[in-house]
């Protein structure tokens, strides 16, 4: 079998996404997302020359909204879940690096 | 690191700008919450804009109008558009993923023209929606040493166009010029507010240098946290010295994502392009793509009031001057008073005095109809240039009609009869320094006359006219 993904490439995934994973859950990981990788691959065996490429399985597009206000949340709903408020605002531990 | 200055003149530095504005909608992006600005802390919040698990975007209508005015006002193409997932992990977002779009932007291929003529390409102008908001607190505000951070989640979902412009920019001026017209032109088509200050309109730049001559690009390094024009030319000046000193020493560029310290006046690396985050786009399955039929744009692009470009060169050509002469009286939104001074004949640089500096700070109350009066009084040599700076600062205080405010001032005009009687009278008076006026030489003749017109100032009590007292008198004198 073809090697879909390698055991680094998971480890890079999970690490992007905040995700401490042990040892064997890497490799449990691994695995399983090659299974999934080759499933798709099994696409590869159709001819697709005369498709369309798309974007979603609904042929829908324009789908609008008309821009009215609506009815939002109240402050003290909002901050109901966060961990610390201070000033009206979500407190959260010192972040580094920036967005 | 001190800068030394290196030889600048053997190097070239290139500039491309990315260019994100906030879309003057009423409501965000994908939700009905507000879109406002200054509000209390999340206070403009619901389902969408806060990422909780369930809510679902439904796309803003009026965001899709604005993004395509951008468009079309960058002389791009309006093109079938899909929303892509950038995904992140960072509390500005708390859905971990920002919509965005990528490989199909809505507006692609355009170009922005300076006020000298040169072109500048729009290489895409696509839509996403903005993130909350993150204040560090403790260690001077400064990310590295916060001791924790705030979040306000009211600007999280506010449509944003991001105009990304070609590498085709020079210098910090360019550079400056380019963000003027540009945001110039997003308040001319109701776009985007464009206030630098609060935000609405932030720069990022991309900068690289390489030596005169070569054809091919440095490796360039991205400066974020560019709060106004200012900073933007002195980032980007910063920056290439840096680069320029730092391969003059036989060292490389790496490629850097940089953050500008206004106060230190300096840019500082945040991370490398190893480091640099890796999105993992895909297309975003909660939204439907976005085609916008030929009929829309075409609705659209009729609704467009005259550009900056146009106007500059209409003003331009009316008083016969360059188009850099003029843009900055259409950036102040002043060329219909220009152009209603000057059809009604008013002298065309006294125009362009009043506009460039003596209404540097709004209109207020005065309309381009009393402008154009008013200039016409000056023209006409009825009102000094004093008197109608005078008037002028009235007008714009309290509006009126500039006849009614001028004799309120006592600035009636002279009539020249008038006036040459007096001056007959004030020469007969003092017949020993006419002579002296008549037959001196150029010294002693410019020291009388400013004897004389002191004198005939004195007289009018200051309502004569400089210019035209001196005419008489040299007409006089030639008698």
């Amino acid at each position: 079998m073809v090697e879909r993904i390698s055991r680094e490439e998971v480890a890079h995934v999970a690490r992007l996404a905040q995700l401490a994973l042990s040892e064997d859950e890497l490799d449990a990981f691994t695995s399983q997302l090659a299974a999934v990788l080759d499933h798709a691959a099994d696409l590869e065996a159709l001819n697709v020359d005369d498709i369309e490429p798309s974007t979603h399985p609904f042929p829908l597009k324009n789908v609008l909204r008309v821009d009215e206000p609506g009815e939002g949340f109240e402050i003290e709903e909002v901050l109901e879940g966060a961990p610390e408020v201070e000033e009206h605002q979500f407190r959260v531990p010192p972040i580094l690096g920036d967005s | 690191m001190e800068l030394n200055s290196p030889d600048m003149n053997d190097w070239e530095t290139v500039i491309g700008l990315e260019v994100h504005a906030e879309l003057a909608t009423k409501t965000k992006m994908f939700s009905s919450a507000l879109n406002s600005f200054g509000g209390k802390p999340n206070s403009n919040t619901d389902p969408v804009s806060l990422g909780l698990p369930g809510s679902l975007p439904v796309l803003n209508e009026k965001a899709v109008e604005l993004a395509i005015r951008v468009g079309l006002a960058l002389n791009c193409e309006v093109q079938k558009s899909v929303f892509a997932r950038k995904n992140y992990f960072y509390p500005d977002m708390p859905k971990a993923y920002q919509i965005s779009q990528f490989d199909l932007p809505i507006n692609k291929e355009g170009w922005l023209e300076l006020p000298d003529g040169r072109r500048i390409g729009i290489e895409r102008a696509h839509l996403e929606e903005d993130t909350g908001k993150i204040t560090h607190v403790g260690g001077g505000g400064r990310i590295h040493e916060a001791s924790y951070s705030l979040i306000d989640y009211n600007r999280s979902g506010v449509p944003l166009i991001e105009i990304v412009g070609a590498p085709d920019l020079r210098s910090p001026d360019d550079a400056r010029d380019y963000v003027s017209e540009l945001r110039s032109i997003l308040v001319t088509i109701g776009a985007s507010d464009g206030k630098m200050e609060e935000g609405s309109l932030r720069v990022d730049c991309n900068v690289s240098v390489r030596k005169k001559g070569t054809e091919e690009f440095g490796t360039r390094c991205e400066i974020k946290n560019i709060n106004s024009l200012r900073s933007l030319g002195r980032a980007i000046e910063y920056e290439a010295k840096r680069q320029i000193e730092i391969i003059e020493s036989g060292q490389k560029i790496e490629q850097q994502t940089r953050h500008w310290d206004e106060a230190e006046g300096r840019t500082h690396k945040l991370r490398s392009k190893e480091e640099a985050f890796d999105y993992r786009y895909f297309p975003e399955p909660d939204l439907v793509s976005v085609e916008p039929s030929e009929e829309w744009i075409r609705e659209i692009s009729g609704s467009l009031p005259p550009l900056p470009r146009e106007r500059r060169h209409l003003l331009a050509e009316a008083i016969g001057v360059e188009p850099t002469e003029t843009s900055l009286i259409v950036q102040r939104d002043l060329d219909t008073f220009a152009l209603e001074a000057i059809s009604s004949n008013a002298n065309k640089n006294r125009v362009l005095v009043h506009l460039e500096n003596n209404l540097a700070d709004g209109v207020g109350e005065l309309t381009p109809e009393a402008f154009a009066s008013l200039t016409v009084m000056e023209t006409n040599g009825e009102l000094t240039s004093t008197q109608t700076k005078t008037v002028l600062a009235e007008l714009v205080e309290a509006g009126g009609d500039p006849q009614e405010v001028a004799k309120s001032h006592g600035f009636e005009s002279m009539d020249n009869s008038e006036l040459e009687e007096i001056v007959d009278r004030i020469i007969s008076e003092n017949s020993d320094d006419w002579l002296a006026f008549i037959n001196g030489d150029e010294t002693e003749r410019k020291k009388k006359s400013g004897f004389f017109v002191g004198l005939i100032m004195k007289e009018t009590n200051g309502q004569a006219d400089g210019k035209i007292v001196n005419q008489i008198l040299n007409t006089k004198s030639k008698n």
